[in-house]
């Protein structure tokens, strides 16, 4: 075991630094002078000069690779271009939506996923599992941009419950916060639910099935006491499992949702800095976010280890 | 919207019982885009000025709505005969935010720094005819031109040259320090920057305790946030398509003004067929420019004639030259020896004028044989690939520098324009002693543009003013990006 | 085809039949095709011209003449989601092309020489998962400019390490079957193996994960064109009318309504194919049912 999570800790490490090239790499190639879009279209060639000077791009490429990973690993994030602070300082309350933002909807999605998975398989092969199953079809193949404009539509422009775009802040309290993180949190834990929903179904029938829920059966044990105390516990198991490997997805998620409800996230803080070409935070954004899908992923390998140990024997 | 607007009646209620204890003296602002810095010597970004114009920082001399450079920093100046020095006596007692006072030195110092060798100041051309800068004493600056030089007070009253504390250059982008009615007080990263009232302002103090800037970059949310009262005014509103909710809205006051902006379909005039006048005049003939300002702005930018705005000095309507006549464009492409059109590529940065603009202007040429394929940029690749490397045939673009002529007379420049009829014109026009001389220069500046039709003019790009009525002493125009509200006041 | 799963099918009812008795199979197919059959048609007829202007008759609601109303430039909406129709398949077929062109031949190699051959292989496909799919695809065309073409590549490119994990799972095992070591020992080359007996008897996994990748490359266009980085005017693209419809949610919700239908029910269909394909070919789901 040990030596299964250290090896995969290295390789972790490895595929880590190796993403951080590829990164710093696209960032070279990226067309798009940062200069020249910070100093406009009256910028006279030396002044671009004299500004590449000031941002360091005279020095050789391997030099500023290195220094940037050097900080990087120490928590140094480097300056943003377009605005001359550290990017840790942009960085600290674009955290505080996007990482709500994604609680909620990853709450939103198990939620849904419980209650739409277990009936189902409550009711498995009657009529009430085939709409179930339509519904999680449909979710399943709605876009979660297309569905934030639903919800826009219905909730914000219909009904008036809550803000059709934007966010006001934890300063003015965290009801009216929350209120704003609500659709986008629902565009996108709805159609993860319906993922999930399926994937319940399927594990609550399986552990149905499984030989200690007959005995318990057998032995007297009432049906929705089976289902509630035994199955749905244990059919958690891989849904829990799932959310993890769903994480990327919900990542590249918030990312579309937060543009399309101008939430003041990390995701549109990408995107911003990419159409600005602010490489830095490009480079150390991307490189972060690459890190955490890599260590999520680690954490749901050891959770995989750990419930079927013939993983960590390094067999296929 | 319902709600919103029962809120802002019922707040209105509170208010009112309470009595008229005190006008508001705060104002919210509402804005599309985050400045990256509000240092503007140190980018072009136009959200720095609108913050920081005569708010925060002071120039010797300023733009005022209508256009015209009135004095600041500068009480008064002298020009020599031979236009080449100008001696501005200065303000006394003026002291910057930290407490440093203001002399010459300080325009001694911004001025250098504006044409020093690392100088960064995205403007660096026009400070470009300055010799030098001397100080005969603490109150007097002189500054020595190189050559004569008409638009001289006119550019040292941009925001890029104003003037700053050797003490604060360093940090101004995110700590500003100038002279200005207002001070800062906060920036909140992707949310808003505060200002607060200088009390030590060495003129006529603002009437405002407190202004914020708040950024709202998505449309359908400032429509709702100013509908609501969350942001007092709006004060160059991007979405012309939901202006007409506000025109309902009782409690808000619409003023369609202009910018100095020239909304133009540039042309790649070193490149063939558009080396060829007829060929640039069949093209100003086949778009149809009010549907053009009609799909892209809901009409309110009014169509021009040549590179130049109605709010500048000088302007001349030659809005009737080309006259959209699709037969007469093709009579034109006929004798230029393409009768039957040709394929052209027609660049587009991101602004919606832009996209939907060559989304109209494709289906108007294609009218006339002309096939246009549409190629989207980003900026910064439009920026590389069009601006810096000219390499383009056609490209819709807002010219957002007032009167900036002088684009048309450089060696080079993107769109290839080489006139040497213009360059003569525009060298007399910097030359011009007498306002009469430099009047007339101008108009036939733009005749001559007008004629050749080196870019296709469209529309002058408007500035949609969105506010509660109650806010007074905003402006309706925008000659220079600002958002001047020295002088905003509440009416009771 | 081994015999093994020659027998297998022999012993099962006839391929109609198994078809017609799949409900999702049956479905999808219709809807698969009613999105082909749409795109096709758009090539000869639309209601309207899908790029003509026509202010007069701009932002119409749902109308007899206008079924799906009008945009902001008086465009048929119906007209611009069938040329839309279009462009979301080509730039999916392409992308799903490239992305088992390379990803399935990867996964194929990975599993014939393990070792450290299928080390790196795994872990580029660790790598090209760690990047959240829409943020690479965002740079790659922030590098080669927007455009339909470079839609297809980015896509492509994150289909690549799914075939490959697909091809590589689903062989692994095979190779350790008696009749595929018994070829080895009769002196096959490995490429001949895995042309003769490893692809024949994956392809049916093959299969699904193409029309599972099909929707969500239909997905992933959708997005791409949504943010303006897809298919360019004047080629109507469902996600790029849906940004548009954006500032007119408004006055004008048919706009948002119309394009998000066409996307969900061409996604929909997709996956019901995939889950029916999976249905009638995957002996282990036959038995579970």
């Amino acid at each position: 075991m040990i030596s299964f999570i250290s090896g995969r800790l290295l390789s972790l490490m490895v595929t880590t630094l190796v993403a951080s090239i590829v990164v710093f790499m696209l960032m070279q190639v990226l067309p798009g002078d940062p200069a020249l879009i910070i100093l406009g279209m009256n910028a006279e060639p030396e002044t671009v000069a004299a500004l590449h000077r000031q941002l360091g791009f005279d020095q050789p490429m391997w030099l500023r690779y290195l220094q940037w990973i050097g900080g990087f690993f120490v928590g140094d994030f480097g300056t943003s271009i377009t605005y001359s602070v550290p990017i840790s300082e942009l960085l600290g309350p674009r955290i505080m939506v996007t990482v709500p933002l994604a609680l909620m909807s990853m709450l939103i999605s198990i939620f849904g996923a419980i209650v739409i998975g277990v009936y189902a398989a409550a009711n498995r092969g009657k009529i009430g599992d085939t709409i179930a199953m339509g519904i999680a079809q449909i979710g399943v193949a709605i876009p979660n941009f297309w569905l934030a404009l639903l919800l826009i539509l219905l909730f914000a422009l219909k009904l008036l419950w809550f803000p059709a775009s934007g966010f006001s802040g934890w300063d003015d309290g965290i009801w009216n916060g929350l209120r704003s993180l609500v659709l986008p949190a629902l565009a996108l834990g709805l159609p993860l639910a319906a993922i999930l929903g399926r994937v319940t179904r399927s594990a609550v029938i399986e552990t149905l099935g499984e030989d200690f829920i007959r005995t318990a059966r057998a032995k007297g044990l009432s049906r929705s006491a089976a289902l509630w105390k035994h199955a749905v516990p244990n059919a958690l198991i891989p849904v829990v499992t799932i959310v993890g490997l769903q994480f990327s997805f919900l990542l590249a998620g918030t990312i579309i949702i937060e543009n399309v409800f101008n939430l003041p996230g990390i995701g549109r803080l990408v995107f911003q800095a990419i159409a600005q070409r602010d490489l830095v935070t490009v480079q150390s954004l991307v490189t972060l976010l690459a890190a955490s899908v890599i260590i999520v992923n680690f954490v749901v390998d050891l959770v995989y280890g750990y419930l079927d140990p013939r993983l960590s024997n390094g067999g296929h | 919207m319902r709600s919103a607007l029962k809120w802002g009646l019922a707040a209105g209620l509170i208010a009112m019982s309470m009595g008229t204890a005190s006008a508001k003296d705060t104002l919210t602002i509402g804005q599309t885009l985050e400045p990256p810095g509000l240092d503007p010597t140190a980018g072009a970004a136009a959200p720095i000025r609108y913050i920081t114009y005569t708010n925060l920082y002071e120039g010797l001399v300023r733009v005022m709505q209508d256009g015209s450079v009135q004095p600041l920093l500068a009480e008064s100046w002298t020009v020599s005969d031979d236009q080449k020095t100008y001696t501005f006596t200065l303000r006394q007692g003026v002291k910057f935010h930290d407490g440093s006072s203001f002399d010459c030195s300080n325009v001694k110092f911004s001025y250098e720094r504006a044409v020093a060798p690392d100088s960064t100041n995205a403007q660096k051309g026009l400070f470009e005819p300055i010799e030098k800068t001397e100080c005969p004493d603490a109150a007097t600056a002189v500054v020595t031109l190189k050559r004569p030089t008409s638009n001289f007070l006119f550019n040292m009253a941009w925001g890029d040259a104003v003037m700053m504390s050797p003490d604060s250059v360093a940090d101004n982008k995110t700590n500003p320090v100038g002279t200005g009615p207002f001070k800062f007080k906060e920036w909140v990263k992707g949310d808003k920057v505060v200002l607060e009232k200088n009390p030590d302002y060495w003129g006529t103090a603002a009437k405002l305790s407190q202004v914020t800037f708040k950024f709202i970059s998505d449309p359908s949310a400032a429509a709702a946030a100013i509908q609501a009262g969350d942001v007092d005014a709006f004060t160059s509103f991007q979405a012309p398509e939901l202006v007409n909710r506000f025109q309902n809205d009782a409690n808000l006051q619409v003023e369609i003004g202009s910018t100095s902006g020239k909304v133009v379909l540039a042309l790649n005039n070193a490149r063939k067929p558009f080396d060829d006048v007829r060929v640039r005049q069949a093209l100003a003939h086949a778009i149809d420019r009010k549907s053009v300002a009609e799909g892209t702005y809901s009409g309110f930018g009014a169509p021009i004639g040549s590179h130049y705005t109605p709010i500048e000095p000088g302007y001349v309507d030659l809005n009737d030259a080309y006259a959209y006549d699709p037969a007469k464009a093709k009579e034109l492409l006929q004798a230029a020896g393409v009768p039957d059109g040709f394929e052209m590529t027609i660049q587009l940065p991101p602004p919606t004028y832009a996209r939907r603009g060559g989304e109209i202007i494709a289906a108007m040429l294609a009218e006339v044989g002309i096939r246009a394929n549409l190629v989207p940029l980003e900026f910064p690749q439009w920026l590389e690939q069009v601006f810096r490397g000219s390499d383009f045939d056609a490209t819709i673009i807002n010219h957002a520098e007032a009167r900036d002529l002088d684009i048309y007379a450089r060696d080079k420049y993107y769109f290839n324009y080489q006139n040497p009829e213009y360059k003569a014109l525009y060298k007399a026009f910097t030359e011009a002693s007498s306002e009469e001389q430099q009047m007339d220069l101008l108009g036939q500046l733009q005749r001559k543009l007008s004629a050749d039709e080196p870019n296709v003019f469209l529309y002058a790009f408007p500035k949609i003013g969105v506010w509660n009525k109650k806010v007074k002493g905003l402006w309706v125009n925008m000659p220079v990006p600002a958002d001047d509200v020295t002088q905003a006041y509440w009416e009771e | 085809m081994s015999n093994a799963s020659n027998t297998a099918i022999a012993a099962e009812p006839g391929i109609v039949v198994r078809v017609l008795a799949s409900r999702n199979l049956v479905i999808g197919l219709i809807v698969t095709f009613i999105l082909i059959a749409m795109a096709l048609v758009s090539f000869v007829w639309t209601p309207f011209s899908p790029t003509a202007l026509n202010f007069a008759e701009k932002l119409q609601a749902p109308s007899l003449r206008h079924w799906f109303g009008t945009d902001n430039f008086g465009r048929d909406v119906l007209s611009m989601i069938m040329v839309g129709a279009r462009n979301s398949i080509a730039v999916s077929i392409v992308a799903v092309v490239v992305g088992a062109g390379i990803g399935v031949p990867l996964g194929a190699v990975a599993a014939a020489r393990g070792g450290w051959i299928d080390g790196v292989v795994m872990r580029m496909s660790d790598l090209a998962f760690a990047f959240p799919a829409l943020l690479t695809a965002v740079i790659i065309t922030a590098i080669f400019g927007p455009g339909a073409v470079n839609a297809m590549i980015a896509i492509g490119i994150f289909n690549i390490p799914v075939f490959a994990r697909v091809t590589r799972g689903a062989s692994m095992g095979l190779w350790k079957r008696e009749y595929v070591q018994a070829a080895r020992c009769a002196g096959r080359s490995d490429t001949a193996i895995t042309a003769l007996h490893i692809l024949p008897n994956i392809n049916h996994v093959l299969l699904v994960q193409v029309t599972i990748q099909f929707a969500l490359a239909i997905v992933a266009e959708a997005g791409l064109s949504y943010v303006g980085l897809g298919a360019q005017p004047p080629m109507p693209s469902w996600g790029k009318m849906l940004n548009d419809a954006q500032t007119f949610i408004y006055d004008a919700p048919w706009l948002a309504i119309f394009p998000g239908l066409a996307i969900t029910f061409a996604v929909l269909g997709l996956n019901l194919l995939g889950d029916g394909l999976r249905d009638i070919l995957d002996p282990k789901v036959r038995r579970q049912r």
